[in-house]
């Protein structure tokens, strides 16, 4: 069984959590006292019916307010995928709350409400799903039987969502018409919609095809840990633990290790359970090489006619997640793979409108929630790709040197 | 076979190795960054799974960092002759901090029902300021309660042991943040997108070693409030409840005062996960008496320094 992670995105009222309630429900993820916890919290308040979207009510704090603090994360199974859900709330901080859970997804689902149509948010939610360079995307028109299941309805949306995506890089688009409430086309195509030759949206979370969105072609192994034993059975035991970020690493195989950019061999490599003749993303592994080189961790592992930039100039489009704006001149931490170095921001380019794309190239700065183009100087090289070649050689944190709170997430433009 | 003809279906892990992969990966970044690292074990099969990870994240090396039991005093004799042969086998320091012990110096009270579920929070704290430990890792998973489905992977606790769900650190890609001020901390949640049947999976996968009471056998229960309480020198059946003979296994293994069998007949891993997989009870809901106290019981105690 292979795993899907996916983020849900929408806006207030799109019924996401009813989408998501009616996913858990109808997979059977649903345990007993949870419905019945549900079902009661839905007579208490006087609703009709038993209200889903109650299955992802979070905290005391959000129940309080009526508003949803942060991503959540849930699980279901069929069997053929297990999958992770990223709940993204659609309002307060949603720009911040999505990247997160966009960062490490497979597929993001944008509801619409088919009696509103596109509206500016999810014209946001598109542009980040392709920022965040999230493979699949599935547009889920909500609310169809609200609108008598009207084909025109749909075909509009459809239209109009596909014409704004061909400006973005969204590399895979598909668009379903559903009803969240009351369970048409999640998992059977519902005869609602005789129109609608598509899947339903379990049937595409089940088979949209993931295996070739990572990247098997570049090898980067960033060493994260270094294990010497000291013990007298493994005394001269020297290996490179670390998770791989790229390629296919095999036994025999020539590298480089950056930023020493000394080539040897490896001479084996130790997965979770034994030897290992080929190790890929995500696997962790321990690599052992022939020769005995310096290396620690931070150092990146790769081929030498394959290798990753190695630069101390970095741009970038940072997503800036607080109040605190981010400003020419500032110094900030800077994560990237296993390596952190410090990082002076030399330049803020433009600041991006993401309902328009408009670039405002006069702005001094990007406050809470903005995206911009960044240029950044770090202390140390860092060894890079472009975002959209690789997302963990693609990305990074920025963290506040004096709080230690995370400030910023960016994506690497490189044209190199 | 030549490579050519690989394709990239030939490169893919099952999910729950993509998930051990994931456990790995964070417990060597704890162990690669942070200062004093410690791995919370109650013996419960979650830590016991972890504990196992974390083995095999480090191998043929030892596990660089101790292993920390929060003693409530209420335990199961099986948990603890499984804790203390567990610590053997791995060669890990094993630190014990006593909540008997601390009730007894006065540091903190013993609550009027007995339960010391709240009162083992404290005590956690002051092991953890004592030892200086800036990283705990804890074997909690998101499916098992609705605080913990929004709480990150590493958890930014200040320096009173505290969670503010409302003000945590944004989690991106596989780049964790651990960076802290003197006296504040992180707990490490490892296994956050394990489920129960995924641990069950993986301890029939792996072998992975579990005290006896997970598994289906002969005990003396009362029930209390729908749940089936061990009759035992912790628990005591109150009048009007009458103790029986039943098979029950325990589905969390936690205080002894609060944790509850069910009946079941699974007495290997294969029966358990037949039947976790039928289950329509969640594990917290059926058997801990400390999350059904209030409907935030668990973002309560989180909020105090918990897990």
């Amino acid at each position: 069984m292979d795993l899907l992670r996916f983020a849900t995105a929408g806006s207030v009222d799109d019924g996401k959590s009813t989408l998501i309630g009616r996913l858990l429900y109808d997979t059977k993820s649903i345990f007993e006292d949870q419905l019945e916890h549900v079902e009661k919290v839905s007579r208490d308040k006087g609703r009709e019916y038993t209200d889903l979207a109650l299955l992802t009510d979070g905290l005391r704090a959000e129940r309080e307010q009526g508003i949803t603090i942060d991503v959540a994360y849930r699980y279901f199974a069929t069997p053929k995928r297990k999958f992770i859900i990223a709940d993204t709330p659609g309002h307060i901080q949603y720009t911040r709350n999505m990247v997160t859970g966009a960062s490490t997804a497979d597929l993001a689902i944008i509801l619409v409400d088919a009696r509103h149509g596109l509206v500016e948010q999810s014209r946001r939610h598109a542009f980040l799903a392709s920022l965040l360079q999230v493979p699949h995307v599935v547009v889920a028109v909500n609310k169809m039987d609200l609108v008598d299941w009207d084909q025109d309805v749909y075909d509009r949306i459809h239209a109009e969502f596909t014409g704004f995506a061909a400006r973005l890089r969204i590399r895979d688009l598909m668009t379903i018409p559903i009803s969240a409430l009351n369970g048409d086309n999640i998992v059977e195509r519902s005869a609602a919609s005789p129109w609608y030759a598509g899947s339903s949206l379990l049937h595409h979370l089940e088979n949209v095809h993931v295996a070739s969105d990572r990247n098997l072609i570049d090898v980067r192994f960033p060493v994260q840990y270094v294990i010497r034993p000291h013990t007298k059975e493994h005394h001269d035991y020297r290996g490179y633990a670390g998770t791989m970020a790229g390629g296919v690493l095999k036994p025999g195989d020539t590298v480089t290790v950056l930023p020493s950019g000394f080539s040897t061999t490896v001479e084996a490599i130790d997965a979770l359970d034994g030897p290992c003749e080929e190790a890929y993303s995500p696997m962790s592994v321990v690599v052992r090489l022939k020769d005995n080189l310096d290396i620690s961790r931070g150092d990146m592992i790769c081929r030498p006619n394959n290798m990753p930039n190695a630069t101390q100039d970095i741009d970038a489009m940072v997503c800036w997640m607080t109040n605190t704006p981010l400003r020419p001149g500032m110094k900030l931490v800077i994560k990237h793979t296993t390596r952190t170095a410090r990082a002076l921001v030399k330049d803020l380019q433009y600041r991006l409108d993401i309902n328009t794309l408009h670039r405002d190239d006069s702005t001094g700065e990007l406050g809470l929630n903005d995206i911009g183009r960044v240029r950044l100087r770090t202390t140390q090289p860092l060894f890079i790709d472009d975002y959209g070649k690789n997302r963990d050689t693609g990305g990074f944190i920025l963290v506040d040197e004096t709080t230690n709170v995370t400030v910023g997430a960016g994506m690497i433009t490189d044209s190199s | 076979m030549s490579e050519k003809t690989k394709a990239p279906h030939d490169y893919q892990l099952s999910q729950l190795r993509v998930l051990e992969s994931e456990a790995v990966h964070i417990i060597r970044e704890i162990a690669a960054e942070m200062e004093r690292p410690c791995l919370l074990f109650s013996g419960g099969k979650d830590s016991a799974v972890m504990l196992h990870v974390a083995a095999k994240a480090f191998a043929p090396a030892r596990i660089p960092f101790p292993v920390m039991h929060i003693d409530t005093g209420h335990n199961f004799p099986e948990v603890l002759e499984f804790r203390d042969a567990e610590v053997a086998r791995f060669g890990v320091q094993l630190i014990i901090a006593s909540v008997p012990e601390a009730i007894e110096r006065g540091f903190v009270r013993e609550e009027p029902n007995g339960s010391r579920n709240r009162i083992q929070t404290p005590v956690l704290l002051e092991a953890c300021e004592k030892h200086k430990f800036t990283a705990l890792f804890g074997g909690a998973r998101r499916d098992e309660e609705r605080a913990r489905a929004k709480e990150r992977i590493f958890s930014f606790r200040d320096e009173f042991g505290q969670w503010d769900p409302k003000n945590q650190r944004p989690e991106l890609w596989s780049l964790y943040n651990g960076r802290i001020h003197a006296g504040e901390s992180i707990r490490v949640f490892p296994l956050s997108n394990w489920t129960e049947l995924d641990i069950w999976h993986y301890i029939a996968e792996e072998n992975v070693a579990l005290p006896p009471i997970y598994y289906a056998h002969e005990r003396e229960v009362f029930d209390r409030d729908g749940m089936l309480m061990a009759n035992n020198e912790f628990c005591r059946p109150r009048e009007g409840e009458t103790t029986f003979t039943a098979t029950v296994r325990y589905r969390t293994v936690g205080d002894a005062t609060l944790t509850a069998a069910v009946r079941s007949d699974a007495r290997d891993v294969q029966a358990i996960i037949d039947e976790v997989g039928a289950t329509r009870q969640t594990e917290r809901g059926a058997t801990r008496g400390d999350d059904r106290a209030t409907e935030a019981a668990m973002e309560d105690r989180k909020k105090e320094g918990y897990f």
